[in-house]
């Protein structure tokens, strides 16, 4: 009964990172938008940042486009779901011999898997235009970090998609959801001395903490604290997964 | 006669006031190839999905083989399998691939899986095809690859939904002899339903008829036809549920307005 839930995890996951390497048009498509955003901003406003006295933009930026590649890629295998409703293959999974956890749970690692492998990319082309890593063993505690922060992005977009009966409501979350949280995470520019109400949605935002995380890890600064970071974006992940998998549990096709 | 091996008593779903599917009962012996027929929007496929685990009945039960699907779903989803009016493959991945999934997620042991992979692959001839994707697949392939799949468990009742809904009739001949070479050698039960009445004539022993979420005739072929007065089921059909044509969709007023017409 274990192995069998086991097996279905396993070979999900699986179809996910077939279907990803299958479509070449997807993997380069995702991987334009972060190095775009690295090189034009990197190379744009890294003179600004040194002239107002920041230091070197590269090392402040890495870890936030690391964070975006991440979650682009995590929410969009999530929101994948609607697209296996309206190609009819969602049934097969649904009518299959095993629980929803277990499918939810296969998915979401798929599509989890992807994201972190689009991060490490991101993170060794930052290598070769500057980055400076402060010490390479905390390049571990970084990657657990960034598998864990495409986690909660899988989990939240695979809750949200089986809730949505059409590709319409993609774009909403994408615009809505998705940038307003990518932009004010402190991803692009130092989340100081902005308005308090800005700071509270900061506060509220588990992305903020992930990219302070791997500020932390990799170059040596931090807004929250290692600790903190790991707690907020650990247990997020988990209330995501666990109420994903409820969601998904609940969908009547 | 021995106990049923689909029971259903009782069966209902309501859409928020519409009533889709109303107080249903009905029962299928063994090795049966049973037909459940219906105009668009009578009920089918609200009951085909709430009796292989994919709907919720608001009331009733629904047992396969002795097992309750609602207390316990995937028991009762490894002995039965569906193919759905649309087809479920996954395009990206190839023919073998499909199979594969399909195999782990039911359980079945690695060495047996291929066997019965390559097996079912001659059995649909898509043996030259399985390293190909589904995804330039014709209609008809599709359709077979999905009997293959839908077989790779050994079910013991099999559920098609419009099965023959846009092949050609080469493509509907070979499917229904599949399905009885599978009724007699492996003495599957097959549940379907289709619009196309010849096929009931040819294929069924035993038939039912749903009309606005009720059950209104139903038995063997022949019988229907006699109490109708006619000769084939597309009359008998006919003068059941009557000639005026339907509107898909749960839309109330609609429906109501249908009813109005028949003078119900």
């Amino acid at each position: 009964m274990f192995t069998q839930e086991l097996n279905a995890i396993y070979i999900l996951w699986l179809r996910q990172i077939k279907r990803y390497y299958r479509a070449r048009s997807r993997v380069i498509g995702s991987f334009a938008q972060p190095l775009l955003f690295l090189f034009a901003l990197g190379y744009g406003l890294g003179p600004v940042y040194a002239q107002a006295g920041k230091g070197n933009y590269i090392d402040f930026l890495v870890p936030g486009i690391i964070s975006m590649s991440i979650i682009f890629s995590g929410m969009f295998s999530g929101l994948a779901v609607i697209w296996d409703r309206q190609f009819g293959f969602l049934r097969e999974t649904l009518v299959a011999p095993v629980s929803r956890f277990s499918i939810m749970l296969g998915r979401t690692l798929g599509g989890a898997t992807i994201a972190f492998g689009q991060g490490v990319f991101i993170f060794i082309v930052s290598l070769f235009i500057g980055f400076h890593v402060q010490n390479w063993i905390l390049v571990i505690p970084a990657f657990i970090m960034m598998f864990l922060i495409a986690i909660l992005f899988t989990a939240l977009g695979t809750g949200m998609a089986s809730r949505l009966e059409d590709i319409q409501g993609f774009q909403f979350i994408m615009n809505f959801l998705l940038m307003p949280l990518f932009f004010l995470s402190g991803a692009l520019f130092p989340l100081t001395n902005i308005p308090t109400v800005l700071m509270y949605i900061v506060a509220f935002n588990p992305l903020s903490y992930g990219v302070d995380a791997l500020r932390a890890l990799l170059v040596g600064t931090t807004q929250f604290g290692i600790g903190v970071d790991f707690a907020v974006v650990t247990s997020v992940a988990i209330v995501f997964m666990v109420l994903g998998a409820y969601l998904f549990s609940t969908i009547e096709a | 006669m021995s106990t049923p091996i689909i029971e259903v008593t009782g069966l209902s779903k309501n859409f928020k006031e519409f009533k889709a599917v109303d107080d249903i009962s009905f029962s299928v012996p063994k090795g049966e190839i049973y037909a459940f027929l219906g105009p668009n929007g009578a009920g089918k496929s609200t009951t085909i999905k709430m009796l292989t685990t994919l709907l919720r009945p608001t009331k009733g039960s629904v047992r396969v083989v002795g097992v309750d699907v609602l207390r316990h779903p995937s028991e009762a989803r490894r002995l039965f399998s569906v193919m759905f009016q649309e087809p479920s493959l996954d395009d990206e991945l190839t023919a073998y691939e499909n199979l594969e999934f399909h195999g782990i997620l039911y359980g079945v042991p690695s060495a047996l899986r291929r066997k019965r992979i390559d097996e079912l692959l001659e059995m649909v001839e898509l043996s030259k095809r399985r390293d190909h994707m589904v995804k330039g697949f014709s209609g008809g392939m599709k359709r077979r690859l999905e009997i293959a799949r839908g077989l790779l468990h050994h079910p013991r009742i099999l559920f098609l939904d419009e099965p023959t809904v846009g092949l050609d009739p080469q493509t509907r001949n070979h499917l229904w002899e599949y399905v009885h070479v599978l009724n007699k050698s492996e003495s599957i039960t097959v549940f379907f339903t289709t619009h196309y009445l010849d096929e009931v004539d040819q294929h069924a022993n035993l038939v039912s008829i749903i009309d606005h979420g009720v059950i209104i005739a139903d038995g063997t072929v022949d019988s229907i036809k006699k109490e109708t007065h006619t000769d084939t089921m597309e009359d008998a059909y006919l003068s059941l549920t009557g000639k005026m044509i339907r509107e898909e969709g749960s839309d109330t007023s609609n429906r109501s307005r249908i009813m109005r017409a028949f003078g119900k």
